[in-house]
């Protein structure tokens, strides 16, 4: 099969064989790292003395909402890139990072609730964090919703990234929430006065480590999802151009 | 209610189901563009 013009998809042969065993190899040594991530947070690091063994919670709820912050900065940044550059590679960029902070911000929400109801007695409250948080992921479910809904590439591209844009205004309001109002949610354990048992830290670490790798590796898999939708629409108007049904 | 064990399942298992969903949303979309492009070429050859 002829190599044609420069494509997301090579024709099945050594190179595309090559490159599925190669994510393969890397989506299972992040799921080994996820693993041992879960089974620091589970057995390793030490039970907290007044919450007991329900506080483990902590170690990937935390740690995904950080990432869930490094998604939504990274679409800040390729929003204001693709604004300054109309490549649409950062667009392709802003999309993906948006998508995966989204299902952080998901895990965030979902574990938050299952550890507050045992300790606080609620399900949920609408405090500074929780409803800043909640802000946050709707603003970027929005981004998406919004995506679905233009056809134009390149409008859609400059509208997502003005919302994109102005979303992450929320990430401060999330992270200083708890430090500029009164709420329910538990004051800073890292930095800012909080201190956190030395162990707890080690694996903390190693779990924002693991869901950084899982982020990766998302993203690169996203990302290539978006060339590969570009590619459809560019091959969906050539067909069209010559009268060929898509 | 849950007691804290069960609570601690359920978010673990949480975490677990949210990025293997994704995972495999992603996967999906991935081999249906895949195909859309060849299917695509193929057409632009003939």
């Amino acid at each position: 099969m002829e190599q044609g013009t420069a494509s997301a998809v090579e024709p099945t042969g050594p190179g595309q064989r090559t490159g599925a065993g190669l994510h393969a190899a890397e989506t299972l040594g992040v799921a080994l790292l996820l693993g041992v991530a879960g089974y620091a947070a589970m057995f390793i690091a030490p039970t907290e003395r007044t919450m007991g063994v329900i506080q483990r919670i902590f170690y990937f709820h935390v740690t995904s909402a950080w990432t869930g912050f490094v998604a939504f900065l990274i679409t800040f940044v390729a929003s204001i890139a693709y604004l300054r550059s109309r490549n649409p590679k950062w667009d392709w960029l802003a999309v993906s990072a948006a998508e995966i902070g989204v299902a952080f911000f998901t895990v965030v929400l979902i574990t938050g609730p299952i550890w507050a109801r045992p300790v606080w007695g609620i399900w949920w409250t609408w405090d500074a964090r929780l409803t800043t948080s909640f802000v946050l992921w709707l603003l970027y479910v929005c981004y998406l919703l919004l995506r679905t809904l233009v056809d134009e590439p390149e409008r859609r591209a400059v509208l997502s990234a003005v919302l994109g844009i102005f979303s992450a205004f929320d990430i401060p309001f999330v992270y200083f929430s708890i430090r500029w109002f009164r709420t329910q949610h538990p004051q800073p354990v890292i930095g800012a006065g909080g201190s956190l048992d030395p162990r707890m830290r080690s694996v903390m670490l190693l779990c924002w480590a693991a869901l950084l790798a899982v982020m990766v590796l998302l993203l690169r898999q996203r990302y290539r999802m978006e060339m590969l939708r570009h590619e459809v629409e560019d091959l969906q108007t050539d067909s069209a151009r010559r009268g060929e049904p898509a | 209610m849950l007691s804290g064990l069960q609570s601690l399942m359920a978010a673990y298992f949480a975490v677990w189901a949210v990025f293997f969903i994704y995972e495999i949303t992603v996967s999906r979309r991935l081999g249906r563009l895949q195909a859309d492009v060849e299917r695509l070429k193929g057409a632009a050859k003939r």
